[in-house]
């Protein structure tokens, strides 16, 4: 197998590995934005808690939400790589900054920090809160659950902890405009067919997954001060 | 109609390849509008002769947008503000009157500098003789239309195959990434039906010793492009990169 040691160690392997990654990585926003716009359901959190007992005790999630962390540690690591890779192709820069290129594209690496120090913080807050912290249980529908949502909403209701959030998912939009159809780009998917509807698409979505996350703290803060 | 003009030159000046080298400034007075770049360069260096210093170094060779020689990054552009030219190509009428106009080399590990303005390019040439050409026997010329090859895709193959080779884009890339150049170069052949036999080892070869050059990947900014000066278009990169990965896993390697 050393030739796919070699295809996936050239440049276009890594690329083609960020790629990948990337997509995959788009694909759990949606399912994450799915499960948690039922924190702002009216019911006091039971979908909510429901899903989210749900989740933890479903063993192709366990499966799923592993990959995940393995995708977004190969996604670090490989971008962390082609950095180091890419500075070391020009060691000598310019006087005069090219500027021929959306800012994104430019700053894929400076966008990305910003949004892993935010699944840092994101995780800490929930993830371990839920999974090693002490939750308070609820009981719905005649089962004992960890009630995730109590957790959620007593984080939204700290303006700074919102904030956050709100400014995390401004970054996560720009990664995501060049990201998503960089993606497909890289993979070799770009056809006058349909290379527009990509783009396109990438840039309704940048702006409305990162939108429709930013609002959940935002709508949970707004509940907790009325 | 022809005016004269003023500037500041901010010029890249490097002994050798080993030299740190820093900008030096000179002032040029009553520069034509009609001049091209390179033109006034060469009323900078005829006064730098007369004052017995010596002139700035810089590659050009047709003067007429075809050779893919001159290669100048002119206030942070590869070929100066104007698109889809060469700097040869390139009037003075293009910059205001009292400008600074900075001067750069291409810069890339792959493109050290040899003096000034001049850069080595060989590692394109390394590049070609990796793969870039046909070997296998395609006989003698063919009557016209012998061999069936839809416009579409004869039109494709030759906007990949006006590449000249200047490396603009691997001066515009943020990564210094041959890859347009490349993907061009795989482009032009891999589409028509003498250059097809080989598509395979091709794209494997010429990718191998691009990686080996030390250029570096591809972030699909898309600067290369927009600083073309043919407007090789990011399209042959995705091909390039389908050539590549078709190649390496369903061809049989020797």
């Amino acid at each position: 197998m050393s030739w796919l040691h070699t295809t996936m160690n050239s440049t276009l392997g890594k690329k083609v590995l960020m790629a990948l990654t990337g997509l995959f990585l788009i694909l759990f926003l949606v399912i994450h934005l799915l499960g948690n716009l039922q924190l702002l359901l009216p019911d006091q959190g039971a979908a909510f808690n429901i899903y989210a007992h749900n989740m933890a005790s479903n063993p192709l999630i366990r499966v799923v939400s592993i990959l995940n962390f393995a995708f977004i540690l190969t996604h670090v690591v490989y971008s962390i790589v082609l950095t180091r890779l890419n500075k070391n192709a020009r060691p000598v820069g310019y006087a005069v900054p090219n500027k021929k290129s959306a800012w994104a594209s430019r700053n894929m690496g400076i966008l990305g920090t910003i949004i892993l120090l935010f699944i840092i913080i994101h995780l800490k807050g929930f993830w371990y809160e839920l999974k090693f912290g002490k939750v308070p249980f609820v009981e719905i529908d005649g089962i004992m659950m960890k009630n995730g949502f109590a957790l959620v909403q007593a984080a939204y209701s700290n303006p700074i902890y919102s904030l956050i959030y709100v400014i995390a998912m401004v970054f996560l939009g720009f990664h995501l405009s060049h990201g998503f159809q960089s993606a497909f780009q890289t993979l070799g998917l770009n056809h006058n067919k349909y290379t527009t509807f990509i783009k396109k698409t990438g840039l309704a979505f940048s702006i409305l997954i990162p939108g429709l996350f930013a609002m959940i703290p935002i709508i949970m803060y707004l509940k907790s001060i009325t | 109609m022809e005016e004269k003009r003023n500037y500041t030159l901010k010029i890249w000046r490097q002994k050798d390849a080993n030299d740190k080298g820093g900008f030096v400034t000179y002032p040029l007075n009553d520069i034509s509008t009609d001049m091209s770049f390179l033109e006034m360069i060469d009323v900078l260096n005829e006064k730098l002769i007369a004052d017995g210093q010596e002139p700035v170094h810089f590659d050009h060779d047709c003067r007429e947008g075809i050779c893919g020689m001159c290669s100048m990054v002119i206030n942070g552009k590869p070929h100066g503000p104007k698109d889809a030219i060469t700097t040869c190509q390139l009037h003075m009428r293009s910059f205001d009157h009292g400008v600074t106009i900075t001067v750069e080399p291409w810069r890339a590990k792959a493109f050290p500098v040899i003096r000034d303005l001049v850069v080595d390019r060989t590692s394109f040439d390394r590049i070609i003789q990796a793969g870039g050409y046909v070997s296998v026997n395609t006989g003698g010329v063919p009557d016209a239309n012998e061999i069936p090859i839809p416009k579409k895709i004869a039109d494709d193959a030759f906007d990949a195959a006006t590449c000249i080779g200047c490396g603009a884009c691997v001066a515009a890339c943020k990564n210094a990434s041959a890859m347009l150049f490349v993907s061009a170069k795989i482009s032009q052949l891999a589409m028509l039906p003498q250059g097809k036999v080989e598509r395979a080892s091709r794209a494997e070869d010429m990718i191998a010793q691009m990686d080996e050059e030390g250029f570096g990947a591809c972030t699909n900014t898309g600067a290369c492009s927009a600083v073309c000066p043919k407007e090789i278009s990011l399209e042959h990169i995705a091909r390039m990169n389908r050539e590549y990965f078709t190649a390496k896993f369903t061809a049989k390697k020797s």
